[in-house]
């Protein structure tokens, strides 16, 4: 029910964007400023409308079937179907002006596009599944070949006398400044049906993406789903590549999905957010090619797409290079100083801390650098952070004392490290003299059901007690 | 058909410009790089559009330069996206190259009126002009792109034979040409280099998408037909010496035959080793889809004629007389056909009025099957603890594998027992023939 009532919602914008698209050019004579800036911002000109709104629309459909392709680890394939479609335009072509027509129609050269996309892809399966080549060279040798015979077919459909080819070529670069409200509607409509089968074969197209083994164990239709995935990439790729030329779609095909994988772990949010970039690529693209003359839309879209890539590789939250190294500094810092309390705590268990005024033990600075290869000045800095912690009180005469919290917290760090080292002694049989280095690496990521466990198997006997070292402490 | 100097220079030049691409293209077949070739030949757009507008003139310099400096560019940002960003290779690869190509067309764009390129050249390449693009050396006029064309392959021939072992070793295994102290990380950004300097040198003559026709297609034909890596380079320049004169012929052939003139020779050199590759890929002697249908055939059969022993075989033990024509055997009828007849050949087994029998020899040949296939019943059964009632279907496929020395050791380990767990004798060994 809830996925009918999102089906419906998307069909119901996207079909409210065409027919607003299709609307009267009558300018709103209370409008603001009638700068060009403004004029193209605001969808004024009917012209821009259609591309503004025919790019933002192929933007979507591919985002959202791009992320599908990302996930199956076939982003390439975009980039060999597009390029294997060219001789079935120049073939349909060639077939519709001997059958006596002018050879433009469009509906005859889109489904000359299809066949050969569908057979190219056909034959870069065939080909990995007879031989030993691999999907990269199955790619290359599709892509090339086939487009080496739309060249050929193109430059015999170019010196034919009957028949006019011009426009063609359009099918490569693209025109995208000069699409008409009928390319947008084709594209419109593409958008429509590729999000409705998306979201109606939602979970089946997930299941297909990550675990394909799993999907055929389970008893999907594997093999029939990834034809329907395939042909929802011809689809958009037929239909964009007349509109937007070769290069731009296999862009769009892969870079706003790029891009989206990097905010998020959902698949919905993420093919959402895809979907969202390819649409907002296309519409500022667009505008800037209105508003710039001379600049090729197709490229500026691509490019602002890349940019799109670029801060979300640094900025994105779940994957993004940022927010992985904060993440790293945080577990850097956390170790740190846990290593820096379990020295503290294990000179004062072997009384290398004389018990100061204050009633606690005062630990000397000169010991701690004993205890760890850890350069003075990283040392200094990590006492100077746990300070502002109020886990230890550095005082003067280069000593520290632990506090209340910082006790506690040494108690559990120190805790953690011997239960695991008594671990590996009982039961992975490691040498008493070797499971210092172990469990140092592990003491930092046991959680409280990992030691409640640990506990259980030891057959600790009360929760509080500290286990003696097994091994001496250097 | 008429051929003039003119078509020769266009196979020259043609055949120069596959045997460069096929060089560094066998090595991007093997380390799985195929598709970064297609990503350099875009990608290098900006790199020439940059130095058109840098130096106002065509000179080859200081394009190479920049196709240089740009292809190591795309392979070094295709491996930090694919490693900082974790992103997928082919994934990382798209995002570059489709980027790099757009800021490159609008570079040119924008420079129209100081850069005479456009972008038709760069996708489609003029073999046909290029020709008539001529300079002189040692007094002979040759068109220009055979000079650079060629020294170009001599470059790439040079690091080829200077360099196979180092680039051997680290195109089947970069670990170990690491440990064996040579730098895998250099070979590759050399390989790079030359893949993009061969990709600008071909651009004008056969265009960047027939350039990944040229860089793959030889290589991945050679592969299919050798195991050796000397043998794969040689083969590949071959098949691509082959597309340039049969993609010429077929560019100004076949179109005549539909009643059209001439077409893109470029073009047809692609669909030509296209087509070289599909043949090979059905005729090759190992790789190739008939020879492992044929082997797959064979193997069939033998299984199905050694299934029909073995039910004769059986069929003689149940003192019946012999048996319906033929005996069951779970196969094709013209399959059965086929068996019954080659055995009959052979002397195996004698047909006499619609029934079928084992002759002497036939019997010897039966009784070492059916020993196999009991003698693996009672080894399953005692040594691998698989029910006895459960031992028959994997006996019945090890039989077909086990030859006389394997029978013998099989004997032993189950101390030459007389009768299977089914209680069915074991039929003795034969002496070998002579």
């Amino acid at each position: 029910m809830k996925r009918l009532c999102t089906i419906l919602i998307a069909v119901v914008v996207l079909s409210s964007g065409i027919a607003w698209a299709q609307g009267s050019t009558t300018v709103d004579a209370t409008a603001a400023p009638d700068s060009a800036f403004w004029r193209v911002l605001t969808l004024r000109d009917y012209n821009t409308r259609v591309v503004v709104l025919g790019v933002t629309m192929l933007g979507i459909a591919a985002g959202t079937i791009g992320g599908f392709m990302l996930l199956r680890k076939r982003a390439l394939l975009g980039d060999a179907l597009a390029h294997a479609t060219l001789p079935g335009i120049a073939i349909a072509f060639m077939v519709m002006v001997a059958a006596g027509g002018t050879g433009k129609w469009l509906p005859g050269l889109l489904m000359g596009a299809v066949i050969s996309g569908l057979a190219g892809v056909g034959m870069i399966l065939l080909i990995q599944g007879l031989t030993r080549l691999k999907e990269d060279t199955a790619l290359g040798i599709v892509l090339s070949m086939f487009f080496g015979l739309g060249v050929a077919l193109m430059g015999i459909v170019q010196r034919m006398s009957a028949g006019s080819a011009a426009g063609l070529e359009t099918f490569i670069y693209g025109k995208t400044a000069a699409m008409l409200a009928s390319d947008a509607k084709l594209i419109a409509c593409t958008a429509v049906v590729v999000s409705v089968i998306c979201l109606l074969l939602f979970k089946e197209l997930r299941l297909l993406s990550f675990d394909p083994a799993f999907a055929r164990a389970q008893g999907w239709p594997t093999l029939g789903l990834d034809l329907l995935m395939m042909a929802m990439v011809t689809g958009v790729t037929v239909v964009g590549l007349q509109a937007v030329g070769l290069i731009l779609i296999i862009a769009l095909l892969i870079i706003p999905a790029a891009a989206a994988r990097f905010w998020t772990h959902r698949l919905r949010t993420m093919l959402l957010l895809s979907a969202v970039l390819g649409g907002v690529s296309g519409w500022i693209g667009a505008s800037i090619s209105a508003l710039v003359p001379r600049m090729p839309a197709g490229a500026i879209i691509v490019l602002v797409a890349a940019a799109g890539f670029v801060v979300s590789m640094f900025a994105g939250p779940a994957r993004g290079v940022l927010a992985r190294w904060i993440r790293l500094q945080q577990l850097n810092r956390l170790v740190a100083r846990q290593h820096l309390l379990r020295a503290a705590y294990e000179l004062i268990e072997t009384g290398h801390a004389p018990t100061g005024p204050s009633g606690r033990p005062r630990i000397r600075i000169a010991d701690l650098m004993a205890m760890r290869s850890w350069s003075r000045w990283s040392l200094m800095r990590l006492i100077h952070r746990l300070d502002r912690q109020e886990l230890i009180t550095l005082l003067p005469g280069e000593v520290i004392e632990l506090t209340d919290a910082g006790m506690i917290e040494a108690r559990r760090v120190v805790r953690d490290h011997r239960l695991w080292e008594l671990y590996l002694i009982t039961h992975a049989e490691v040498a008493p003299s070797h499971v210092d280095r172990g469990a140092d690496m592990i003491e930092h990521v046991l959680g409280n059901e990992m030691v409640a466990k640990l506990e259980r198997l030891l057959e600790q006997e009360r929760q509080e007690q500290i286990p003696q070292t097994p091994h001496v402490i250097r | 058909m008429s051929w003039s100097v003119f078509d020769t220079w266009v196979v020259v030049i043609a055949a120069l410009c596959g045997c460069a691409c096929a060089l560094v293209g066998n090595y991007l077949v093997l380390r799985r790089l195929s598709m970064m070739g297609d990503a350099i030949s875009h990608a290098v757009l900006p790199g020439l559009a940059a130095a058109f507008l840098l130096t106002h003139s065509r000179a080859s310099l200081p394009m190479f330069i920049g196709a240089a400096v740009v292809g190591v560019l795309t392979a070094l940002l295709t491996e930090w996206i694919r490693r900082f960003g974790k992103v997928d290779e082919g994934a990382s690869m798209g995002v570059v190259f489709t980027a790099l190509f757009a800021l490159g067309l609008i570079m040119i764009v924008r420079g129209a009126d100081a850069v005479d390129l456009d972008a038709d050249c760069v996708l489609y390449g003029a073999l046909e002009l290029a020709v008539l693009d001529t300079t002189t050396l040692f007094g002979m006029t040759i068109p220009q792109p055979v000079l650079t064309l060629g020294t170009v392959l001599l470059i790439n021939a040079a690091f080829v034979v200077l360099f196979f072992k180092e680039l051997r070793i680290s195109a089947f295994d970069p670990e170990l040409a690491t440990t064996l102290g040579i730098n895998a990380g250099v070979m590759h950004y050399l390989l790079m280099t030359l893949v993009a300097i061969t990709a600008v040198a071909s651009f004008e003559v056969i265009g960047n998408i027939l350039v990944v026709a040229m860089m793959i297609v030889p290589g991945a034909t050679a592969y299919l037909l050798t195991e050796r890596l000397r043998s794969m380079v040689l083969v590949s320049l071959g098949v691509a010496i082959a597309s340039a004169v049969l993609g010429h012929l077929a560019a100004i052939t076949v179109p005549g035959w539909f009643g059209f003139p001439d077409t893109i020779t470029a073009g047809a050199m692609a669909a030509m080793a296209g087509l070289i590759f599909l043949v090979v890929l059905l005729v090759a002697p190992r790789q190739g889809v008939l020879s492992q249908m044929a082997h797959r055939l064979m193997l069939s059969l033998r299984i199905v004629r050694e299934d029909l022993l073995g039910n004769l075989y059986r069929q003689e033990e149940q003192a019946a007389a012999a048996g319906a024509y033929p005996p069951h055997v779970d196969a094709p009828r013209w399959m059965v056909r086929l068996a019954v007849s080659r055995l009959a050949a052979e002397g195996l087994i004698q047909r006499t009025n619609g029934h079928v029998a084992l002759t002497d020899r036939g019997r010897v040949a039966a009784s070492e099957l059916l020993r196999s296939h009991r003698l693996w019943e009672t080894f399953l059964a005692d040594q691998m603890s698989v029910r006895p009632d459960h031992t028959h279907r994997t006996a019945e496929r090890l039989e077909h594998v086990t030859d006389r020395e394997m029978r013998l050791r099989l004997g032993q380990d189950t101390q030459a027992p007389r009768l299977d767990p089914q209680g069915k004798a074991i039929p003795p060994e034969h002496p070998p023939a002579t």
